[in-house]
């Protein structure tokens, strides 16, 4: 006669609304109704609409982030990536290359300094991606600077702007660039074998190594993909300044951190999903434009997002300290 | 204890949800915002209170703000955010010269008059630009300073702030248009170092000039941080006497190391003033009385008439005056005030 | 070890063990004696005992800080909230000095460590007994503290004049021609390998970040071990908040933003693991001293000011790469000698 050990917890939507992502939406949902009423310039369709052009531009590192992070990593040298390629980019086109293939060239750039990251990981395994992408960051933006020195670059064509500034069909262009890309690596880390990967060697590189996972060759993947938003970001800060410096996305790296983690990703390595995150996003950027608009003074916005995050991170724990699968003992599994 | 807090959470979250708002936003007159560079500088928050001041007085509710970190990005979502609360004028003073240009077009095509304050931006973002003192009178009384105080020839090093501030930029480059001229011939300027207005890095730079170039005779460091740590520097290496300083300062930063010597004089403004003079360039943009072009005219509250002037980058200036002059006789007085 | 003798196995060759293998970071050092000799060519005036001086005491505050971050690495953890911490000590100890001047420094100097534990000891309540994150914690605290040192002081600053004599000399005092941020330093160094070494709490600390699993199944206190940890980080870090103050004659409420990243540096140069559990003092020593110079020297060859940065990036990526390729060569002559 068989008999079906049943080890894991019968599914209920109580543990599924119980998960950190639905109390983001949660928060999500607090941080309008307290903005709504602090301003009466809130809640109209402008602020909703218009406003996450201020704030997605740095959205786009989140997404390759969330998988460094996943992946055990960290990548302090997308802020730097950020100003290269945006320096290159417009000391191109003012040589006289066309704005199309400048845009190429800085997403290209990018890329090329996320697969450098990449290189030194997997070549130097010795050393932690902290102490790499440490020494890139400060080489990057110290070759922005060694460029364009104390210039500003700009006078890109009229249209350009519209990238970070212009709607179609009511919506930002830089939203629906966003959505694109988010869905894309949702279903990278979600949906393919990729991603799964990716989680396995969060959980235990060694393991994955032994069962056959390229690991260098995703270490890699992901790492270009960091450069290659990075490339993103250029394209849209850009944009929306009209004109670039080699001091643009200075501190991008901690923020973007920041809001990964909000999202539930745990530093350690192989817990957390693409949905925490995006959501953070919002929230902070949408925090700080409500209290943005009654002047809430700088530091003390500051002192309220050092708050949320060990806020949240706190109930987190709370949540999580009890609730610990035990592996039932030999004997059960066995079976009679 | 976990679900207790879950239920809590989301029973006040759909209860504010459901709850009518609060219609408790308080009915104000005009408002006029002024952003500055960033937060815990004194010498922006003198700025900001004159500013303050001046708008309180002729009736009507300042909004001052500031990013905690001096970049450009973090002063468009102020900017941003400004337009949405839809004030009748910003006065900027920016971190970047360009970066701000689509942003403040943006609040120009909503109808808001926008100049700029202390560290200016480009012309094509702003109808005037409020400058404390003539960039070009700066350049060549600090350079006057120098050969004063080196008695007429030999090296001098500026210590300057970041490699990207404008206005840094601008008194640098008049400065050495000065130079150039055949009266300071005897002259030689021998580096332009960057401390990026950081103290630890002013120092080493400030540190470094002097193993660089054991003959220098002046240091002039336009920059509040700068002059500061070049004053420390060559106080605690015994070198007042022999290596001069100048620049632009703060007198309560600089009082000890004019009082010990170390800095003869140095020159500076009131950023109250500054800011006074630019709420009143607020309401006179706003009303109308003036457009921003060379010529017109308006008057600022106590401090008297002021002119429209063409400004060195192409666009129009207000100047406040000469810069102040700060030595031994007067900072005690002044060391207090700001 | 390098003591053990090989055994002879037919047709291998005997090698000598490495220098290297005694010395492990063996390759930094000489990599930082290069560099000194390339700096002294581009400026004669770099190996003066002036200059030398210069260094040490601008690398004091960052050889204090790093001597706590080097114990908190060796945990697993990482803390970002250094440099608040300094901006909230030194601001606090000298707004204390402006209100009333005559106060011993050495009273104010234990304000500034006071200051400095209660902060640390936040962040070692929060990682230790709530578990959150080191770099969530640190990272959120970082944000609040900076945040309360310009609600305490109100957006002022406290200047030059407002600063007794004797806290001033906190910083430019000497002792047989030695000035006190260096004293304080190397004091803080000796202590700590005294610590680390030679105690049992120290070697605890290797254990719990070698494998904290193991480390609390001995019986050693680990989330006490890890409070400790981030105290005295804390307690470190206002230390040098006090120095810092005195130093620059100056307390903002944005002093030292951004310095938890130098201090890092510094520690991970050394061949402090960031995963935990290894590390040697020799190394920390040795990174702290490539960074000061990094700091001192580059002001002075005539490169642009533009290139600094560059340069600082290339050699730290180049110290880093040569310490690892020597350990490499080191590991693979172990090997072909059969030590194990």
């Amino acid at each position: 006669m068989e008999r079906t050990i049943r080890v894991d917890r019968p599914w209920s939507w109580r543990s599924f609304f119980l998960q950190w992502e639905w109390l983001l939406v949660l928060i999500f949902l607090a941080v309008h109704v307290v903005n709504s009423l602090l301003s009466p310039y809130y809640f109209n369709a402008d602020t909703f609409l218009q406003t996450p052009m201020s704030f997605l531009d740095k959205a786009f590192l989140v997404l390759p982030m969330t998988m460094v992070i996943i992946l055990g990593n960290i990548d302090i040298s997308v802020g730097s990536i950020v100003a290269l390629s945006a320096v290159l980019m417009a000391v191109a086109y003012n040589a006289g290359l066309p704005m199309p293939l400048a845009m190429a060239l800085c997403l290209a750039v990018a890329s090329a300094c996320g697969l450098l990251n990449g290189i030194l990981m997997t070549r130097f395994k010795e050393l932690s991606s902290v102490i790499v992408t440490l020494a890139t960051m400060i080489i990057y933006r110290g070759i922005a600077y060694a460029i364009l020195r104390d210039q500003a670059a700009g006078g890109f064509p009229a249209w350009y702007s519209a990238l970070g500034w212009d709607s179609v069909g009511g919506i930002p262009i830089i939203v629906i660039a966003f959505a694109a890309c988010a869905v894309v690596f949702a279903l990278l880390l979600h949906r393919t074998s990729f991603g799964r990967r990716i989680y396995g060697m969060g959980s235990n590189l060694t393991a994955s190594r032994y069962s056959g996972v390229r690991t260098d060759a995703i270490l890699l993947t992901v790492s270009v993909l960091t450069g290659l938003m990075a490339g993103f970001t250029a394209l849209f800060l850009t944009s929306r300044m009209g004109s670039t410096r080699p001091n643009v996305a200075q501190g991008y790296e901690l923020e973007v951190i920041a809001m990964v983690v909000l999202g539930g990703v745990s530093t350690s390595g192989g817990k957390g999903r693409m949905a925490g995150p995006l959501l953070a996003v919002f929230i902070i950027g949408f925090l700080n434009y409500g209290l943005g608009l009654v002047n809430i003074p700088a530091q003390v916005l500051l002192v309220i997002l050092g708050l949320l995050l060990i806020l949240s991170v706190l109930v987190l724990n709370l949540r999580f300290r009890d609730r610990h699968p035990r592996t039932p003992p030999a004997t059960e599994i066995a079976g009679p | 204890m976990r679900k207790l807090l879950c239920r809590a959470l989301t029973t006040v979250a759909l209860a504010a949800m459901l709850a009518p708002p609060a219609q408790t936003w308080a009915a104000s007159g005009d408002k006029y915002a002024i952003v500055f560079k960033n937060t815990g500088n004194p010498y922006g928050d003198r700025q900001m209170s004159g500013f303050k001041a001046g708008i309180e007085e002729q009736g009507a509710q300042a909004i001052l703000r500031a990013p905690d970190q001096p970049t450009a990005e973090a002063q468009i979502q102020i900017l941003e955010q400004l337009i949405s609360q839809k004030v009748k004028a910003i006065c900027i003073v920016g971190n970047d010269r360009d970066a701000l240009q689509p942003v403040l077009t943006k609040a120009t095509k909503k109808g808001i008059k926008v100049f700029s304050l202390d560290s200016g931006v480009n012309p094509a973002s702003r109808l005037t630009h409020v400058n404390q003192a003539d960039s070009e009178k700066i350049g060549q009384t600090l350079v006057q300073a120098a050969f004063d105080m080196s008695g007429g020839s030999g090296e001098i090093a500026i210590l300057s702030a970041t490699s990207q501030a404008t206005n840094q930029n601008l008194w640098i480059e008049f400065m050495k248009k000065e130079l150039a001229k055949p009266k300071f011939a005897n002259l030689k300027l021998v580096k332009v170092a960057y401390g990026d207005d950081l103290r630890d890095k002013s120092v080493s730079e400030a540190e470094g000039l002097l193993q660089s170039f054991p003959n220098l005779k002046v240091i002039i460091a336009p920059t509040t941080v700068g002059i500061a740590a070049a004053g420390k520097v060559l106080t605690d290496k015994g070198l007042g006497g022999k290596v001069f300083l100048t620049g632009l300062g703060l007198p309560s930063e600089m009082a000890t190391y004019i009082e010990n010597g170390v800095c003869p004089y140095m020159f500076l403004w009131n950023p109250i003033d500054v800011g006074y003079l630019g709420s009143y360039t607020a309401t006179a943009l706003v009303s109308g009385k003036i457009t921003g072009k060379v010529g017109e005219k308006f008057k600022a509250g106590k401090l008297g008439d002021y002119t429209i002037t063409k400004a060195p980058d192409g666009g129009t200036e207000v100047l406040l005056g000469p810069p102040f002059k700060f030595d031994k006789a007067n900072i005690a007085d002044w060391k207090k005030v700001y | 070890m390098s003591g053990a003798a090989p055994i002879p196995v037919e047709g291998t060759v005997r090698r000598a063990a490495p220098l290297s293998e005694s010395f492990r970071e063996l390759g930094l050092l000489v990599f930082i004696l290069l560099l000194c000799g390339l700096f002294q060519l581009g400026n004669h005036n770099f190996l003066t005992l002036g200059n030398i001086r210069d260094l040490l005491t601008n690398t004091a505050i960052l050889s204090i800080l790093s001597v706590g971050m080097m114990m908190v690495i060796l945990t697993r953890g990482i803390d970002l909230s250094i440099g608040s911490i300094i901006a909230l000590a030194g601001m606090a100890a000298s707004m204390t000095v402006s209100a009333h001047r005559d106060i011993h420094p050495l009273l104010s100097i234990l304000e500034g460590v006071a200051v400095g534990t209660a902060c640390g000891a936040l962040n070692g309540l929060l990682i230790a007994r709530f578990n959150v994150l080191p770099i969530i914690a640190t990272l959120g605290l970082m944000n609040v503290i900076r945040g309360g040192t310009y609600l305490l002081s109100g957006g002022a600053w406290v200047s030059s004049y407002q600063m007794s004599d004797g806290f001033k000399a906190i910083a430019t005092g000497k002792l047989l021609g030695v000035s006190y941020p260096i004293l304080i330093a190397v004091a803080i160094n000796l202590a700590f390998v005294y610590f680390i070494d030679h105690t049992r709490t120290g070697r605890r600390i290797y254990a719990v970040g070698s494998n904290p699993d193991a480390a609390d199944v001995s019986g050693i206190p680990r989330r006490r071990i890890i409070w400790l940890v981030y105290t005295i980080m804390g307690a470190l870090s206002g230390l040098g908040g006090v120095i810092w103050a005195a130093k620059f004659a100056s307390a903002q409420s944005d002093s030292a933003v951004g310095f938890e990243l130098s201090v890092i540096a510094a520690t991970v140069l050394g061949g402090v693991s960031i995963a935990g559990g290894s590390g040697k003092v020799s190394g920390l020593v040795l990174g702290t001293i490539l960074l000061g110079i990094l700091n001192n020297a580059l002001p002075l060859i005539q490169v642009s000011p533009f290139w600094q940065m560059a340069i600082q990036g290339a050699v730290i990526l180049a110290a880093v790469l040569t310490n690892v390729l020597v350990k490499r060569n080191n590991q693979r002559s172990a090997l072909q000698r059969r030590v194990i």
